[in-house]
């Protein structure tokens, strides 16, 4: 006679798949935030060339740094919005009722993000290159890794802080006021590295910055990942 | 304890400050390039120190906080998920600080200041509100003595480097810092509920904190391309004297203001658990009227 397999327990794994997979189903259906985030990014880079005057010249050289702050702007709307999906019928209270890992929640959202982020890097850059006139130095590979660890970068820290600024008071004021100062270092590699890419790299010092926001990743995905529970308990 | 709070740590900073300043300012000797230019920095440096021991502080209260609210001391290990030697080793690291914590939870009763009606109040109340309290104070002190600390950098900046402002690593990464803690203030001002303001702000002022160390590195990375602009501070033994005399006026005085404050932070807690969950005007007003309608 065989026993009834027992009900085991969601792992940590599944459960964040199948959250993610709630994420991107929404959004598949909607398609309202990387839409909302395509055209937020695009006018951004737009403005930085109206704010310039038509120097070109300026505009190449600090292509790498507009096109970083344009995906950090879309990325408080991006993180904002991932948050905001589930206060409606307080569908936060049913995920975290599910008996499955809280730490899910933090790892499915914050991959969420960094996909919709890293997905809207690769839209604009097409347009900035058009706009701002740069070209590859180096290599496209080194482009995507750049654009990966960025928003991976953002991601994490922004996750937590988009958890707690969801339930906040003035939430649109403080997450930026949270996250801004933050991501500087994640920012700064990010753009340093950009720049290299985009105008050569003459002096090899492409892998130092991505050293640093590998570190700067490893540290803020583990932090985020052990504090997280705390921050959406009740 | 009262006195201590009231007397014995104010007049040690008026008279430790007053000393140190008078020191600095009529008996020291001169700086040999900047000239008298350089006396701010018995204003400054003891600022800039206990700015930054401010917020030490206050990330030790956040992280007690968070390990000690989630029940008892050494819940972390209580919960066996992998025995891999890297997650026994971190589950140590978290207990030790869980039992500093407790202690440290346990020790800020005798330093507390507060009447015997007080204490036994205190008592009543969660520990946890003290860590609160202490982490808020000591993050709006850092805030107040880290501003002035970079005022009086900048005024001292002006005739020695030229700028009231550079880009140099110490001042990009004090600057992040500021506005770190202002965007802990805020939260704590935006959120009600006194649970949550302790957790999130525990949770915003460890990541925060953790954060310092990688902006100074990578702000020197990022500056060391280009040039550093250094600055030096060799000190004459002449000078340590004042240096060191206004320091410990400035800690007196931080632990007067760290006082004062956290007491405040204590009554505010303990007015916010004293209020009724649903105020009289949150009650539904329309119910007798409705009833009598059904009727």
């Amino acid at each position: 006679m065989s026993t009834p397999p027992r009900p085991r327990p969601v792992g940590l794994i599944t459960a964040t798949v199948a959250l993610l997979r709630k994420d991107l189903l929404i959004e598949w259906r909607t398609r309202a935030r990387l839409n909302a985030i395509i055209f937020f990014a695009l006018a951004t880079l737009l403005m930085f060339s109206f704010a310039l005057g038509p120097d070109t010249k300026l505009l190449e050289k600090n292509a790498g740094g507009y096109y970083w702050l344009a995906i950090l702007f879309a990325s408080v709307l991006s993180l904002g919005e991932s948050f905001r999906v589930e206060s409606e019928n307080a569908c936060l209270d049913g995920v975290r009722l599910a008996p499955a890992d809280a730490r899910a929640i933090f790892l499915s959202k914050a991959v969420g993000n960094t996909l919709l982020l890293t997905a809207l890097g690769a839209l604009i850059f097409p347009v900035m290159v058009a706009l701002y006139g740069v070209h590859i130095a180096t290599s496209a590979a080194d482009l995507g890794l750049i654009l990966l660890l960025g928003c991976l970068a953002l991601s994490a820290p922004g996750t937590v802080y988009a958890a707690i600024s969801s339930n906040a008071r003035a939430r649109d004021v403080l997450l930026p006021l949270l996250l801004f100062p933050l991501v500087i270092p994640a920012l700064l590699s990010a753009t340093k590295a950009t720049t290299l890419v985009l105008q050569g790299d003459p002096m090899n010092q492409l892998g130092s910055w991505l050293g640093l926001l590998s570190g700067f990743n490893l540290i803020y995905w583990g932090v985020g990942f052990v504090l997280f529970p705390r921050i959406i308990e009740d | 304890m009262k006195r201590l709070m009231k007397w014995v740590l104010p007049v040690a900073a008026v008279v430790l400050l007053g000393a140190g300043w008078y020191v600095g300012l009529a008996v020291a000797p001169p700086d040999r390039e900047m000239g008298d230019v350089q006396r701010i920095m018995y204003v400054h440096v003891p600022l800039q120190w206990m700015a930054m021991m401010a917020m030490f502080i206050n990330f030790v209260a956040a992280v007690a906080y968070l390990l000690s609210s989630g029940g008892n001391v050494g819940t972390v290990s209580a919960k066996p998920r992998s025995s891999s030697p890297l997650v026994s080793l971190l589950a140590l690291v978290v207990n030790l600080m869980a039992w500093v914590a407790h202690i440290l939870k346990s020790g800020w009763g005798l330093l507390m200041p507060g009447s015997k009606e007080d204490e036994a109040r205190a008592k009543q109340d969660e520990s946890g509100w003290k860590l609160d309290s202490v982490a808020e104070a000591s993050a709006e002190i850092g805030l107040v003595l880290g501003t002035a600390g970079m005022i009086t950098g900048s005024i001292w900046g002006r005739p020695t480097w030229g700028v009231y402002w550079s880009w140099d690593p110490r001042l990009t990464s004090e600057a992040i810092m500021l506005v770190t803690y202002m965007g802990y203030l805020v939260l704590r001002r935006f959120v009600e509920d006194p649970d949550k303001r302790a957790t999130w702000s525990s949770a915003v002022a460890i990541l925060g904190a953790i954060n310092l160390p990688i902006v100074w590195f990578s702000v020197r990375w990022w500056r060391s391309l280009h040039q550093v602009q250094s600055s030096p501070r060799t000190v004459d033994p002449a000078m340590v004297l004042p240096l060191r005399i206004s320091a410990f006026g400035m800690l007196a005085l931080l632990l007067v203001f760290l006082g004062y404050r956290y007491r405040q932070a204590m009554a505010e807690r303990r007015a916010e658990m004293a209020l009724p969950d649903a105020l009289p005007g949150d009650v539904p007003s329309s119910l007798p009227q409705n009833s009598s309608k059904v009727a």
